[in-house]
């Protein structure tokens, strides 16, 4: 019974084990990721829909959801041109210590975010190596906004330059040498040629770069200074209703959160067809 | 392809200092130094600064009390609970990534592309999140959760919680690397060892694993790297109990807080040491496994 149901759903093939494979992910999946998701959208609704929205339109929440997604939106704009860049020079550019440079950008990637978050704070609080720059004129980076746009600008980058870097790499040069024969200049052939087929990449770096930000904890804390209405992101707002056993303020959030989250995964899918239909897979 | 420009950019004619020939596909020499320094300076600042930060304030104390933070019987608490919940966590995710590109790498069915989606989900949640899904499901407030505690097991601020919550937020990183190495890689391998007479688990551990070694190794790197750090989902769920449920990570912050600076920033280092050395495995593993690659799309 089992075998004729699966090979209804497959195509016919003679390696061995789909079963047991495909068994094991969806068990896995299931008990790690899914079950326990689905608890929480299903505990959320116990609440009811006007537990929901008191939470939902409470001021404290809408403060840190608007701190949350607009800090996530600046760093992920700032990423955005700084990853661009630095994707152009690794791959069009031969200059000493590029691949250091290349392995460097990895650097987000592999180091913890509380260590990530206590370095940062030690160089942009105001009598820190940065800070302490800035402090004479009175400028104030650790513990307000702009540090969390740093700490967010640092755990972001990598997502934009992976994401341009391969479609870059892959990109024809004849076009460009068509574009220049045609008589472009330069930075016409950049503008008008190159981007519109980098746009489709550097959007989704972009939306990988803001969705890993609005989620982001261990490196913001530190360094946001954490006062309600003002530097208080939402995961942090989450653990906070956490520490005081409201639930319902808890899961509220996080479903708030999440369906966010799942618009950006939605606009990715959609970025990226819209660039397969119009360039091709690239 | 860079170098060969780079290499025409300086070509000069004979006796003709003045005329450069720039071909039409590459910028003008003021824009490209630029760039690269205009990159190299956010790079510096932004990713470089921090690191050396975070070595220079371990070592502010000199290395007696650097000694001192690593040897204490908490910090030396935290670093085995860390070891352990990524001793656990690792090898789960690495048995779940290799069943799941098996199944979407070497057969067609429908739905497919949706289960690669699932398999990212965690990528995008918010690592408090990740924990905080845990506690509806086993804390005191939970269905599961007063039933197991009838049976002695407490999973939320303890072992177990700090382990799931792990897993979670490492879930697709074995999966990601393997899934498009072994798209590429097609079924072609498999199929000759099956007509030769080999065994379904022949087939896997003789032909598939040996091509994906590489990819395999980097993938768990990066797994193990990211469980070894994770603090936000960890946070939520290990209640804090020191030498019982901290993990390295989740010292550094407790030290940070009680201003114990030099000991937190000495933890942090261990940590950054690690991230460190996955950089650089990862990079010697990039070179020599861009080779594979192209020797296997030769045949």
């Amino acid at each position: 019974m089992a075998a004729l149901h699966i090979a209804s759903i497959k195509r016919p093939s003679v390696i061995p084990g789909f079963g047991l494979a495909l068994g094991v992910t969806l068990s896995y999946l299931g008990l790690i990721v899914l079950i326990p998701l689905a608890g929480l959208f299903w505990r959320s609704a116990q609440g009811g829909p006007a537990e929901f929205i008191r939470i939902a339109t409470d001021a404290r929440t809408l403060a840190a959801l608007r701190l949350s997604f607009g800090t996530a939106f600046i760093a992920a704009a700032i990423n955005a041109v700084f990853g661009m860049i630095l994707a152009w020079i690794l791959v069009r550019y031969d200059f000493p210590g590029r691949r250091i440079i290349d392995a460097i950008v990895d650097l987000p990637f592999a180091l913890p975010t509380a260590v990530a978050g206590i370095a940062l704070t030690a160089l942009y609080a105001p009598n820190g190596w940065i800070g302490s720059l800035f402090e004479p004129f009175g400028i104030r980076i650790a513990y307000s906004a702009t540090g969390i746009v740093i700490a967010l600008v640092f755990i972001g980058l990598p997502f934009v330059v992976r994401s341009v870097q391969p479609v870059l790499e892959d990109f024809d040069r004849e076009v460009e040498e068509v574009s220049a024969t045609l008589g472009a200049t330069r930075a016409q052939t950049v503008r008008r040629v190159v981007m519109p087929t980098l746009m489709p990449a550097l959007l989704t770096g972009f939306a990988l770069a803001f969705a890993r930000a609005v989620g982001e904890y261990g490196s913001v804390i530190f360094i946001a200074g954490n006062s309600p209405y003002r530097t208080e992101i939402a995961p942090l707002l989450i653990v906070i209703k956490l520490e005081e056993f409201s639930y319902s303020g808890a899961t509220t959030i996080a479903v708030l959160m999440l369906i966010a989250s799942f618009l950006i995964l939605l606009a990715i899918n959609l970025v990226q067809s819209w660039s397969r239909r119009r360039y091709g897979d690239v | 392809m860079a170098m060969s420009d780079a290499a025409f950019t300086r070509e000069r004619l004979p006796g003709a200092a003045a005329v450069h020939f720039r071909p039409v596909t590459i910028e003008r020499r003021r824009v490209r130094v630029g760039l690269i320094v205009v990159s190299l300076v956010f790079l510096a600042v932004f990713l470089l600064l921090p690191v050396v930060a975070v070595f220079v304030e371990a070592l502010r104390g000199g290395p007696k009390a650097f000694m001192d933070a690593i040897f204490e019987p908490d910090a030396a608490a935290a670093i085995r609970l860390t070891l352990l919940v990524a001793a656990i966590a690792v090898p789960c995710n690495l048995v779940f990534g290799l069943a799941a590109s098996w199944a979407i790498a070497k057969f067609d069915f429908r739905g497919k592309s949706l289960l690669n989606t699932l398999i990212d989900l965690p990528f995008s949640v918010s690592p408090v999140i990740s924990g905080l899904i845990y506690i509806l499901m086993f804390g005191s407030h939970s269905l599961l959760g007063p039933i197991l505690k009838s049976y002695g097991i407490q999973v939320i601020f303890a072992v177990p919680g700090i382990v799931l919550a792990t897993i979670f937020v490492t879930f697709p990183f074995v999966a990601r690397e393997l899934i498009p190495l072994m798209e590429e890689q097609g079924q072609g391998d498999e199929e000759a060892a099956l007509s030769l007479g080999a065994s379904g688990w022949q087939v896997f551990f003789r032909v598939t694993l040996p091509n994906v070694k590489w990819a395999l190794l980097y993938g768990v790197l990066l797994c193990n790297a990211r469980a070894m750090g994770e603090f936000g989902a960890v946070s939520v769920v290990s209640g804090h109990i020191r030498g019982l449920t901290n993990t390295m990570p989740l010292h550094v912050e407790i030290l940070y807080n009680e201003y114990n600076f030099a000991a937190a920033f000495a933890v942090a280092s261990l940590l950054a040491l690690l991230a460190l050395f996955t950089l650089i495995v990862k990079s010697v593993l990039e070179w020599r496994y861009a080779d594979e690659i192209a020797a296997t799309r030769r045949h």
